[in-house]
């Protein structure tokens, strides 16, 4: 394998004696991460819902994933640093731009491909624009919808330990400066931002079942980035 | 690596330069060919191979997942676990293994690209209507013929779908890789932070940038060529 069990142990005795170290890094890397995710998707669910509702702008839509997932997180964070200078801004703004696309998408793919006949039903039982919205299309649209936060939630822990090269702290601090922390430390802070990438998925997950409706509940479909994105991509 | 704008010394630099302004297209001109055009043409070459690379053993894995299927549950989960991996984390973990090679990123660039690219390939197999695999035994076709002549061209979309997210995401990826070894298109990015020097901060970005969306369109266009039934069906 990558490296011995002895750098595994090694690994985990560093995550023990540096814990303050690493609960330090792991708090600026969740806010970082939450702010990011947090301001994505107060920018990108509303509209993402509302074109799905009203059945348009399907191209800008739909193509705002491809264009965003063809964006390296690096150039992106680099390009903004060139603009807001070191610093959190800079990078939350880098995260959020790298966040927005998958969630719109998913949001627009999620209401727009709900049910006609169940969308016709709930107007023939006289249900206003808002009424069929929050009560027959957000619910069916829900796991879409989720499918499409949990892959930028992924996307947005991952990419943010790249974020420590514009000063936006973070475990990345300890994954750039191997010279400082070893092999030992390295490792210990890549299982911490593994673990945070899996953790943020399988809490989304669970927060996505808890507000599915009961009668449309099934399996909420175990860890797998991208892949949903990439279904309503085709 | 400074917090301060540390103005480089290009000797003749242009008062755009000496400025650190936001974009200098004298620079992008003067170096175009000696640094921008150089780590463009490397960073084509690591992703071709990766991908590639990554295709040509994920594609085998999800045949034989496709006929075993016991085989599919490990690979995933390989594949799943290395895709947690930060990128920044495992180019530098394999340096004391493989060295500071292209080897060494290669190996890590194709294990990203696996789970999407085997979970694609072996979706789009899996996608077969059953009347039409009915169809096909009842014409007499063998197992082989049924997936070389039935199965892997219906898949195709599924198949150039993965592509396109491998490749987009092995373009982002080896930008990072040059924080390993100087080649492609981070390198300018990584040496420019360091005296924080704007201009081939943003020329570095808006290639890979650009690189990225010109290799989607392609596979796009290369998806068309290759499914027109799919094409000729759509009304949208």
């Amino acid at each position: 394998m990558i490296a011995g069990i002895g750098t595994f142990g090694d690994a985990f005795s560093f995550i023990v004696e540096r814990r303050e170290l690493l609960l330090e890094k792991t708090v600026e890397h969740l806010v970082l991460s939450g702010a990011a995710l947090g301001v994505a998707l107060v920018l990108a669910v509303p509209l993402g819902v509302w074109l799905g509702h009203r059945h348009r702008g399907s191209f800008v839509a739909i193509n705002a994933a491809n264009v965003g997932r063809a964006l390296p997180s690096l150039a992106v964070i680099a390009i903004g640093l060139s603009v807001f200078g070191f610093g959190f801004t800079n990078v939350l703004v880098a995260l959020v731009v790298l966040a927005v696309p998958p969630i719109l998408t998913n949001a627009y793919v999620a209401v727009d491909g709900v049910e006609p006949d169940a969308v016709e039903a709930a107007r023939g039982m006289g249900m206003t624009g808002g009424q069929v919205l929050r009560r027959v299309e957000l619910p069916l649209a829900l796991p879409l919808l989720f499918a499409g936060i949990r892959t930028a939630s992924v996307y947005v822990v991952a990419s943010a330990t790249i974020a420590a090269i514009a000063g936006g702290g973070g475990l990345g601090e300890i994954l750039f400066n191997q010279a400082s922390y070893r092999t030992e430390g390295l490792v210990g802070a890549a299982i911490v931002v593994s673990l945070l990438a899996i953790a943020a998925d399988a809490a989304l997950g669970g927060l996505q079942r808890a507000l599915t409706p009961h009668g449309l509940r099934q399996k909420v479909p175990a860890f797998e980035p991208d892949v949903l994105v990439t279904r309503t991509g085709r | 690596m400074s917090n301060e704008p540390v103005i480089p010394e290009f000797g003749e630099a242009s008062g755009c330069v000496a400025e650190n302004r936001f974009f200098c297209t004298d620079w992008v001109r003067d170096n175009w060919a000696d640094v921008l055009q150089p780590a463009l043409v490397e960073h084509v070459k690591l992703t071709a191979i990766a991908v590639a690379v990554g295709f040509a053993i994920a594609f085998v894995a999800a045949l034989v997942a496709h006929r075993f299927r016991l085989v599919e549950g490990p690979f995933a989960a390989f594949s799943a676990i290395v895709y947690t991996i930060p990128s920044i984390a495992l180019f530098q973990l394999l340096v004391p293994v493989t060295g500071l090679s292209v080897l060494t990123v290669e190996i890590a660039l194709v294990g990203y690209t696996l789970l999407i690219l085997f979970r694609n390939v072996l979706e789009g197999l899996r996608s077969t209507p059953p009347e039409v695999l009915e169809a096909a035994r009842g014409m007499g076709y063998t197992r082989r013929q049924t997936l070389w002549r039935v199965e892997l061209p219906l898949a195709l979309p599924a198949i150039v779908a993965g592509l396109r997210v491998a490749t987009v995401s092995t373009i982002a990826l080896a930008t990072i890789a040059a924080f390993v070894i100087p080649e492609g298109l981070g390198r300018p990015i990584f040496v420019a932070l360091r005296d924080y020097f704007k201009t081939e901060i943003v020329a570095a970005g808006l290639l890979a940038i650009a690189l990225a969306l010109v290799a989607d369109a392609l596979l796009v266009l290369a998806q068309r060529a290759l499914t027109p039934w799919a094409h000729a069906r759509r009304t949208v």
